[in-house]
């Protein structure tokens, strides 16, 4: 019995993985055969982009705080508090600036994504598409990954500059130490391999949060409940391997452009 | 309905723009719009559909009767390739389907207007653009989609909703502006799926009248899934009068020659054939669900 229940589990999470790789391929691809909708592009990457920069920036600003403050007070103790900038920098860029800003982006738009394609789907409005001609996965699929994945990319940009800066007013303001120092140590410590950690990975980030966002709304069952079940779904599913593959980035990334 | 000839005006009882050529030339045997098959299909269960074969004729009205949850809207997706048959074959306008591919289907779904049970309007877009959505996909001037979107919402009456949004009409309302939609590129072949489904009577009343003006105007073949013995039996007994401007009964006895029944039970398809031959069946669940 217990036996027969984990079978159809795994053949449950086979069959998932499976349909998502398909999906995520068929999205990719339809990029590079007509029809294309570039007014539904720009229209989600407004959505995407403009409507996500005032979280990002704001928790960009103070996990940037934060750093600056947790840091300074380690730091003070080797009397090196002259390195929080390069501490805060490499930090926000490499690390928490991508993800913080995936997470963040994931938990309004995978979800805004999964719950809008889920009515759709309910209301027979994707049906009402297909019927009248035209593709979901290229009308709302396709245009909604490539601009997740280019808004995530100036969004994590952003989150890294302001990060920084709450670190900077952290450190002029509530600390009381050199600014010019500060923002001095935070631009010479960074080369290229910290450079390119941080953006590479907001471009898999980005694709993750659309693919999985439009994945669970577009199978959405059940009706209205379902929409929520796939909302949840979405979110918890897209942070979660948005982490995942954080870490196997930064493993590869690591490997490949060592430290200098 | 921009490029309706003055032969497919109101009363005119001639074909459509779309048939004219199958009309014109009377063939003897016109190539049915529609045909199923051998048609089976199954969700995670029993079959909701078995072995199911009918055709639908150029000109054809075909109503097809059933209680709720015995497969009558996926019949109708069938039909236009929103789902894939198990096994059998199903033709539309000349091709089979049950084995194309999704891109394959779409210049035949162009030709095909489906009427949704709910309307399925897009929430997110107004009167205007869901009546025009296949004209702009199609990137059709501006004046001309506006021009031709009047005209379809004039034929079903709600001219005066071009800018609402659909969150701001009634039931029926969402119905008629479904039904203008997908009237605009003048279709070859109808699907209604319940539109009288949830609706009061005097509302259920005003969507069949459009879909049999529908009918006795365009001469467009259709196929209209219902449970509501009334509309089916009005659908019949009834033509649209375009002097007066609405349905009158046809003489005592008469129907139309042109609507027929089918009717589904537990997947199977139990009957196929006029009122007539329907109202004299002597099968046990007919009867039943007549009574």
């Amino acid at each position: 019995m217990a036996i027969g229940a984990l079978e159809r589990i795994a053949k449950d999470i086979v069959l998932t993985a499976q349909e998502y790789t398909l999906f995520a391929y068929r999205a990719v691809m339809n990029l590079f055969r007509p029809p294309r909708y570039w007014t539904d592009f720009l229209m989600q990457a407004n959505i995407i982009g403009v409507g996500s920069a005032a979280i990002v920036l704001l928790s960009g600003f103070f996990t940037g705080g934060v750093l600056a403050l947790q840091s300074a007070a380690t730091l003070s103790e080797f009397g090196a508090t002259a390195v929080t900038g390069r501490f805060v920098s490499l930090t926000m860029i490499r690390e928490l600036g991508p993800v913080l800003t995936g997470i963040m982006v994931a938990g309004r738009n995978a979800s805004s994504m999964a719950s809008e394609l889920g009515s759709m789907v309910v209301t027979e409005q994707i049906d009402a598409m297909r019927a009248l001609g035209v593709d979901p996965m290229r009308k709302l699929v396709t245009p909604r990954i490539y601009s997740c994945i280019a808004m995530l990319f100036f969004l994590t940009v952003l989150a890294d500059a302001f990060g920084i800066m709450g670190g900077g007013f952290v450190t002029v303001v509530m600390n009381h130490q050199n600014g010019t120092q500060y923002f001095s140590m935070a631009w010479e410590h960074l080369h290229f391999p910290d450079i390119i950690q941080g953006l590479l990975k907001p471009l898999v980030s980005g694709f993750i949060i659309a693919s999985v966002g439009c994945f669970y709304g577009m199978r959405t069952t059940g009706g209205t409940e379902g929409v929520g079940r796939s909302t949840i779904d979405a979110v918890v599913f897209s942070s979660i391997i948005i982490i995942f593959a954080d870490f196997l980035m930064t493993q590869v990334l690591l490997t490949l452009f060592p430290p200098l | 309905m921009t490029e309706t000839p003055a032969s497919a005006q109101p009363g005119a009882y001639h074909p459509g723009p779309n048939q004219s050529g199958a009309y014109a030339a009377q063939p003897a045997e016109p190539e049915p719009v529609v045909v199923f098959r051998n048609v089976s299909i199954a969700f995670d269960g029993p079959p909701v559909l078995q072995d199911i074969s009918f055709s639908v004729a150029p000109g054809e009205t075909r109503i097809l009767l059933g209680p709720a949850g015995v497969g009558k809207s996926v019949l109708l997706k069938l039909i236009n390739g929103l789902l894939r048959p198990d096994s059998g074959s199903i033709l539309l306008f000349g091709e089979e389907i049950s084995s194309m591919r999704e891109e394959q289907m779409f210049p035949l779904r162009i030709r095909t207007g489906v009427v949704f049970q709910e309307g399925a309007l897009f929430d997110s877009l107004s009167v205007r653009d869901n009546v025009a959505y296949q004209l702009i996909q199609e990137r059709v001037p501006d004046d001309e989609i506006d021009r031709r979107v009047h005209e379809a919402l004039t034929f079903v009456e709600l001219d005066n909703t071009f800018d609402f949004y659909p969150g701001s009409l009634s039931g029926g309302m969402k119905r008629r502006v479904a039904i203008a939609r997908a009237l605009i590129r003048q279709p070859e072949l109808l699907l209604y799926d319940s539109p009288t489904g949830g609706l009061d009577p005097i509302t259920s009343t005003t969507i069949i009248e459009l879909v049999m003006k529908e009918r006795d105007v365009y001469r467009t073949p259709s196929l209209l899934v219902t449970h509501r013995l009334q509309d089916a039996f009005t659908l019949c007994t009834h033509r649209f009068d375009p002097e007066l401007g609405r349905m009158s009964p046809l003489p005592q006895g008469e129907t139309d020659p042109n609507t027929t029944f089918m009717m589904l039970e537990e997947g199977r398809l139990i009957f196929d054939g006029s009122l007539h031959d329907l109202v004299h069946t002597d099968n046990k669940f007919v009867r039943e669900f007549l009574e």
